[in-house]
């Protein structure tokens, strides 16, 4: 027995200690209230860098309850990415949270909770895995956007994220019971598996349960036509957790896709890869019309997310192991750049108000010509303009799509980044060519943002100019579960 | 004789009802909470038919987990319910308009 919990503890070790260092977070803040308000920011950094270390120095292959869940070169680098993005929306959210008097315990502990959520999701080898990870996402998500209590557009946004959200997990189960129905097996091994030999009505329910699926995964990206939460929550909710929802749960959501669609049913992948592409090419392109039209950067931002969502799914409708390699490049890339825009935007958000509308960004130049070359750089990265990771990103995904033989997907796609120019250029003229609207706004922040801020953006450029490493990284992680 | 395909297509119109409720519905976000749930069930009834027809528990299995996350769920919406009422004094599903996707 002490055998067989060794085993099991030195599979789940990461999670373990983000589940401890949940329970420690929660009752120091219960217990030390205000006398230590930095108390439980620390211990989620503690929790963080533990769980870093045993996942690096776990052998990254293993598997529990017959491949439920599993540990392979995908899931370490996906949690290890994770990681490092929630530490860095914490040091972002730290001054912002402490401005707001919301520098209690509940933001860390939900980020801590959402984490859990994701590293579940990330090892997930059946359905019930991946759907119990997706709800400890999801339900701390939800917590997340209302986490503001006496803010009511925070409420608001919350219960309409809440509402869809739970929509959307209802399509995501239907569609996982057909399939269940369909093969008889939960673990997507055993699915694959089913899926070859099935005959009669059971592909054909599989077929429709595939559509519930992708439901799902549209939703949870942020897919047009199930989009609308993310402006929504983008606006309504506090900046830092605007910040976490627009970057770490899309690590989740790539293995949401990949893990279901590519090593599930990767036999029906004609079905989904049909539906995976009109959600995509639909959404580069309304989330770029869209995002013209935007008075706020927030909402500007949200929809950018949709186009670069639509993207990341145009890798995976791509097919074959090239497309899913540049679909892993576009979503870490992305979380980078966006992680910066946000970043931006907090620092901009004086205690007390929030950086909405675009007059806060006017004449960006004058008053910090740093974080306004900074600014200049993300902006540019997401247009895809070289020697920028935006580029790359853009150019493996399109290069997967030609050699695929969808050239007209490629077109379309490359149509529509080129209008989308359009809104982050007017970010630039705003930033450079027009005068301070705001007098008086200070902009001194804490060393730890200003530090932070720096290097985020300028890992857009690093990126950029050596991109071999992390797209050699992304091919390593999935060559062993390439579909 | 009832058979897998009556549980399915119970099943389908449970699921739809509670789909075109969430949808027709502009009253009540109470009412939406009482949808929600009522997809899961639906949902539910598929995975213990299947279940049931393919001699397989872990379909059962499912459904315990779906029927405790759907409580997790039921008190974030009440509590997120909560805090939309002490700040707007109000539920009504059309009044939520600030925000518009």
């Amino acid at each position: 027995m002490s055998n067989e919990l060794v085993q099991f503890l030195s599979v789940v070790a990461p999670e373990a200690i983000v589940g401890t260092g949940i329970c420690v977070v929660l009752l120091a803040g219960l217990f030390a209230g205000d006398r230590a308000r930095d108390a439980t920011y620390l211990l989620s950094m503690v929790t963080l860098v533990a769980a870093a270390w045993v996942t690096g120095s776990a052998a990254p292959n293993g598997s529990l309850t017959g491949g439920a869940f599993v540990v392979d070169s995908l899931s370490v680098v996906l949690k290890m990415f994770a990681y490092a993005a929630v530490a860095a929306v914490l040091v972002y959210a730290r001054a912002y949270l402490v401005g707001r008097r919301m520098d209690r315990s509940e933001f860390h502990l939900l980020v801590l909770f959402a984490l859990l959520g994701i590293m579940v999701m990330v090892s997930a080898g059946s359905f019930l895995v991946m759907y119990l990870g997706l709800e400890t996402l999801s339900l701390a998500l939800y917590a997340m956007v209302a986490v503001e209590r006496d803010a009511p557009m925070g409420a608001e946004a919350a219960i309409k994220y809440f509402v869809l959200g739970a929509i959307a997990s209802g399509c995501l189960l239907y569609g996982i019971s057909l399939i269940y129905g369909a093969t008889g097996a939960l673990n997507f091994t055993d699915v694959a598996a089913a899926l070859q030999t099935t005959t009669g009505a059971r592909p054909l329910a599989a077929a429709v349960g595939i559509g519930f699926l992708v439901v799902g995964i549209a939703f949870k990206f942020g897919a047009v036509p199930f989009h609308t939460w993310l402006p929504d929550v983008y606006q309504g909710a506090p900046a830092c957790t605007t910040l976490f929802v627009a970057t770490v749960p899309k690590i989740a959501a790539f293995s949401l896709a990949l893990r279901m669609l590519g090593d599930g049913l990767d036999v029906l992948a004609s079905d989904w890869r049909f539906l995976l592409g009109a959600v995509a090419i639909v959404s580069v392109v309304v989330g770029n019309l869209i995002a013209i039209a935007q008075t706020s950067i927030r909402r500007m931002l949200a929809y950018s997310t949709v186009g670069h969502v639509g993207f990341i799914l145009l890798g995976f409708a791509s097919g074959g192991a090239e497309g899913i390699n540049a679909a892993l490049f576009y979503t870490l890339v992305y979380i980078v750049m966006t992680m910066a825009a946000f970043g931006l935007v907090i620092l901009l958000s004086p205690a007390g108000q929030e950086a909405d509308a675009f007059d806060d960004l006017r004449g960006l130049n004058q008053r910090s010509p740093w974080f306004a070359f900074l600014m200049l750089l993300v902006m540019v990265s997401m247009i895809g303009v070289p020697p920028l990771a935006g580029f790359w990103a853009k150019w493996w995904v399109l290069s997967a799509l030609l050699d695929a033989g969808q050239l007209s997907l490629a077109i379309v796609a490359v149509l529509f980044s080129v209008v989308g120019a359009f809104y982050y250029l007017r970010v630039i003229w705003l930033m450079y060519f027009e005068p301070p609207a705001m007098t008086g706004a200070r902009m001194a922040p804490e060393l730890d943002l200003r530090l932070l801020l720096s290097v985020n953006a300028l890992l857009v450029l690093g990126l950029g100019v050596f991109p071999g490493n992390l797209l050699r990284l992304c091919a390593r992680a999935l060559g062993a579960v390439s579909g | 004789m009832i058979g897998l395909t009556h549980y399915l297509v119970l099943s389908a119109v449970l699921f739809s009802i509670a789909v075109a409720g969430i949808f027709i519905n502009r009253k009540n976000v109470i009412l939406l909470l009482m949808c929600i749930e009522l997809l899961l069930l639906a949902v539910n009834f598929n995975f213990v038919a299947f279940s049931r027809f393919l001699d397989d528990p872990a379909g059962q299995v499912f459904v315990f987990f779906i029927l405790t996350v759907a409580a997790a769920e039921s008190a974030i919406g009440l509590a997120i319910l909560v805090v939309l009422f002490r700040t707007r004094r109000s539920i009504n599903v059309q009044e939520l308009d600030v925000l518009r996707g």
